[in-house]
């Protein structure tokens, strides 16, 4: 119900659109900085959005608080934990390397094994056995052969 | 009264393919003929009567009769006409009755032109199409029907949903679903085949041209989702990796797959179970596409408990489909003989790596968008899988496909010789070299991604261009190479197209992520923002009043040409203009908006965009400040932006040529070989 309301909120109140002038850090490259952060920060309220794109009241007030991290010397990572440590995990669009997370990491590459694994067996099915038709052409049947295709 | 009409027509319907699924079916397993024969006409019957269903309700539309829930919840008599036809399936009842029509229309198709199919195979596909349908309709007349009447009826409606009000949104969805119920008519001809048993050439050639159409409705609606975005949500993004856009992008990656495995089938009678396989995952990821789209499980595994009717039935729906036809194939898939033979290094083996990492890709999607749903489920725990994973886990597959695809696509077939591939396509890979290198050198950056994603590019069409060479027979042939070149099959055409199709794509997504440039400032009017070698001068905001049709000084680009044609308009707007100039130049006049919706009260942002073949320039008007006369302005220049949509129609004029081909005209299968000059064999 919570989020509902949350969604309803975010509706009706006039958006703030995504990185505001005045919402940017003086320091060209602490700003990019937090721009990258914000990229892989979700946007609480909002679907699969990022801070960094969403229009939402909540989302400036993270974008607002990374950049207040960032300022105050925190490193990507120790911004990312802080944000974690209240919000939850929720709040990373980047899944952490680690437990459940793993099958989300890992599908690919063991898809691809598994797959790859499946193909070259079935590969080798459909190889043909090496027989006599696989022999280059002799000369003389070379020979017979083009005299054949000529005459047709 | 027309209302009744097109209830009571849904629901002869819903008989009809009832009457559809089993009497045919019987007639098959029996050999009685004229039971099979029914299946025909009686899918002709379904789709007239689901078309008078949808008629009702657009009428319904159009007329704005608020006494229907449906219109009174989705409509307003001061919206204008286009958005009150397509209001009748922006919505989730109306656009499941379009699913319907489309549904119905493919299988009424299969009854027209499928005059030389063989009646068994027709009759099964016809009745397989018609369990669908008939899940389809007890949905839609059970939980969600779109002709429920509202007393008393409200003087006026609810409106659409601005963001919806929008000439691209409004043809979005039935490309999409022509996508997604295309790929029933290959799951039927699948099902079909696994109970006949028997899967062979002119199966493979019934079925691709389905999977080829629904392929190409597919890429247009997912190009037309993603351009709409682009222009729409205000900041230039155009994929997101959202969940309701995975729901379209893994069957369009796995019809891929499915056209590409289907040619193999065709062509050396290998495959086959395989083939079978896709095209049953194929139409399952588009239902669960529905179902995570219609079911609001998305947001939360709470938001489906709270309203469950419509999501279990068809989470239903789903599991009979899916379960029902992986058992089919388990029991009757090891009955399919293989018969082509040939080397790992071939036109087939390359198929297969094409197949695999296209499958692997959509398993990548698949895992990312259900995790957090099954993670909730399991621990609670909630979890985001956004766009940072997808671009890192997807993309090394699609990296990998597309190295391959020029070797690929000139390997013959059987059997390949490997320095002979490498010798047709060295210049092509010099040259590309050649193209990331100057590119490379051109660029002020340090990006990676811009000269190896246009380098690929290059890659990808300059092995359709040694083909093309090759076929030609050029140097050596002169002027008569062209007229070798149009005696070619339109298959290899469309090949060719569709492949370079995906190159300018890979280009333009290569180019916008790595150069673009972005200037955001607080602006007021008479300012001028610099902007990567352009200058934009802001020259001010007007504001318009709801009701009159716009009398704006001339703009070279922005959205208030939609409603132009005297209909007045539904919403209020800020109008801020920005004149593009370069060298002191004028280039354009770019009105960028924001404007409000009174009906529904919601904001939307309409950024001008200064298009060209070789940038973008985009524009988009912020928030006025509270104090003075300053606006917030975001502008972007957005490199080769064009191209990522422009791919996509250059695949899709390649799967249309690709259609053409007279191979796959209907009725082609059962009539002998064409004759005519021979084409050389691959």
């Amino acid at each position: 119900m919570r989020l509902v309301l949350a969604v309803v909120l975010m509706l009706v109140a006039l958006p703030a659109h995504a990185v505001q002038p005045d919402e940017m850090l003086a320091d060209p490259a602490l700003e990019a900085r937090a721009r990258e952060i914000s990229k892989e920060i979700r946007c609480l309220v909002c679907q699969n959005e990022s801070i960094d794109d969403s229009n939402a009241e909540l989302a400036r007030d993270l974008r607002i608080l990374v950049r207040e991290r960032v300022a105050s010397g925190d490193s990507d990572a120790a911004v990312k934990q802080y944000l974690v440590d209240r919000y939850g995990e929720f709040v990373l669009l980047k899944p952490t390397f680690g437990g459940f997370n793993l099958v989300i990491w890992l599908a690919g590459p063991v898809l691809l094994i598994l797959g790859g694994a499946v193909a070259l067996i079935y590969l080798r099915r459909r190889a043909p056995q090496a027989r006599p038709a696989d022999a280059p052409l002799s000369a003389e049947e070379r020979a017979a052969l083009e005299r054949v295709l000529k005459d047709g | 009264m027309i209302v009744e009409i097109g209830h009571f027509a849904l629901t002869l319907a819903f008989a009809v393919a009832l009457f559809q699924m089993t009497i045919p079916l019987v007639g098959a397993a029996r050999g009685w003929s004229d039971w099979m024969r029914t299946a025909a006409p009686a899918a002709l019957a379904q789709f007239l009567l689901t078309g008078i269903a949808f008629a009702a309700l657009t009428h319904a539309f159009v007329v704005s009769d608020f006494s229907v829930r449906l219109v009174a919840t989705n409509s307003h008599s001061l919206k204008p006409l286009l958005y009150k036809v397509s209001g009748t399936w922006g919505n989730h009842e109306g656009s499941m009755l379009l699913w319907m029509l489309i549904l119905t229309l493919f299988g009424a198709m299969v009854a027209a032109f499928g005059r030389d199919l063989p009646l068994g195979l027709k009759a099964r596909a016809l009745s397989v199409q018609a369990m669908i349908g008939a899940a389809f309709f007890a949905f839609i007349l059970f939980t969600s029907n779109p002709f429920e009447r509202l007393v008393p009826p409200p003087f006026d409606g609810n409106d659409l949903n601005p963001l919806l009000q929008d000439p691209g949104l409004a043809f979005h969805p039935p490309f999409l679903y022509l996508g997604y119920v295309g790929l029933s008519m290959s799951f039927s001809f699948a099902i079909a085949a696994l109970i006949e048993g028997r899967v062979d050439a002119a199966w493979a050639r019934w079925v691709r041209p389905w999977t080829l159409a629904a392929w190409i409705a597919l890429t247009l609606g997912i190009a037309l989702g993603s351009y709409w975005a682009y222009y729409e949500l205000g900041w230039g993004g155009w994929w997101f990796w959202d969940p309701v856009e995975n729901a379209s992008f893994m069957p369009w990656l796995v019809a891929a797959a499915l056209l590409h495995s289907a040619i193999v089938v065709e062509k050396r009678s290998a495959l086959k179970t395989w083939t079978i396989l896709l095209a049953i995952i194929a139409f399952s990821l588009s239902l669960i596409g529905t179902f995570i789209v219609r079911s609001g499980v998305l947001t939360s595994v709470h938001a489906f408990a709270v309203d469950p009717e419509r999501g279990v039935f068809i989470l239903a729906i789903l599991a009979v489909a899916i379960v029902g036809s992986l058992t089919l194939f388990a029991w009757r898939a090891p009955t399919m003989k293989a018969e082509g033979v040939f080397r790992p290094f071939s036109r087939e083996g390359a198929l297969i790596y094409n197949n695999l990492m296209l499958a692997v890709a959509c398993g990548v999607v698949f895992t990312g968008t259900l995790a957090p749903l099954v993670r909730e489920f399991v621990d609670g725990a909630k979890i985001s899988v956004g766009a940072p994973f997808f671009n890192l886990a997807f993309t090394p597959f699609m990296v990998m496909l597309f190295l391959a695809m020029p070797l690929g696509s000139i390997m013959a077939w059987k059997r390949a010789d490997f320095g002979q591939v490498v010798t047709r396509l060295w210049w092509a890979s010099a040259a590309a070299l050649a193209v990331g290198g100057i590119v490379w050198g051109m660029q002020s950056g340090d990006a990676h991604l811009a000269p190896v994603g246009l380098a690929l590019g290059a890659w990808m069409v300059l092995g359709s261009v040694v083909e093309i060479i090759e076929r030609a027979g050029w140097p050596r042939t002169g002027l008569d190479g062209f007229r070798r070149l149009a005696r070619l099959p339109r298959a290899d055409w469309g090949k060719w197209l569709a492949h370079s199709g995906l190159a300018v794509t890979v280009c333009g997504i290569a180019a916008i992520t790595a150069w673009e440039r972005e200037d955001i400032r607080l602006a007021r009017p008479g300012d001028v923002i610099p902007l990567g070698g352009y200058e934009l001068v802001f020259e001010g905001v007007a504001s318009l009043p709801l009701g009159a049709p716009f009398e704006v000084p001339a703009c070279g680009a922005g959205q208030e040409s939609v409603l132009k044609g005297g209909e007045g308009r539904n919403f209020t707007t800020d109008l801020g203009r920005f004149r593009l100039m370069r060298d002191g130049r004028e280039l354009a006049m770019l009105c960028a908006e924001k404007r409000l919706y009174p009906v529904q009260r919601m904001p939307t942002t309409e950024a001008a965009i200064d298009s060209t073949l070789l940038r973008d320039v985009y524009v988009v008007l912020g928030d006025k400040q509270t104090q003075g006369d300053a606006w917030a302005v975001r502008a972007y220049v957005k490199p080769l932006a064009a191209w990522i949509w422009l791919g996509a129609v250059i695949m899709g004029l390649g799967g249309i040529v690709s259609l053409s081909d007279r191979r796959y005209r209907v009725g082609a299968a059962a009539k002998a070989r064409p004759a005519g000059p021979a084409v050389p064999a691959e």
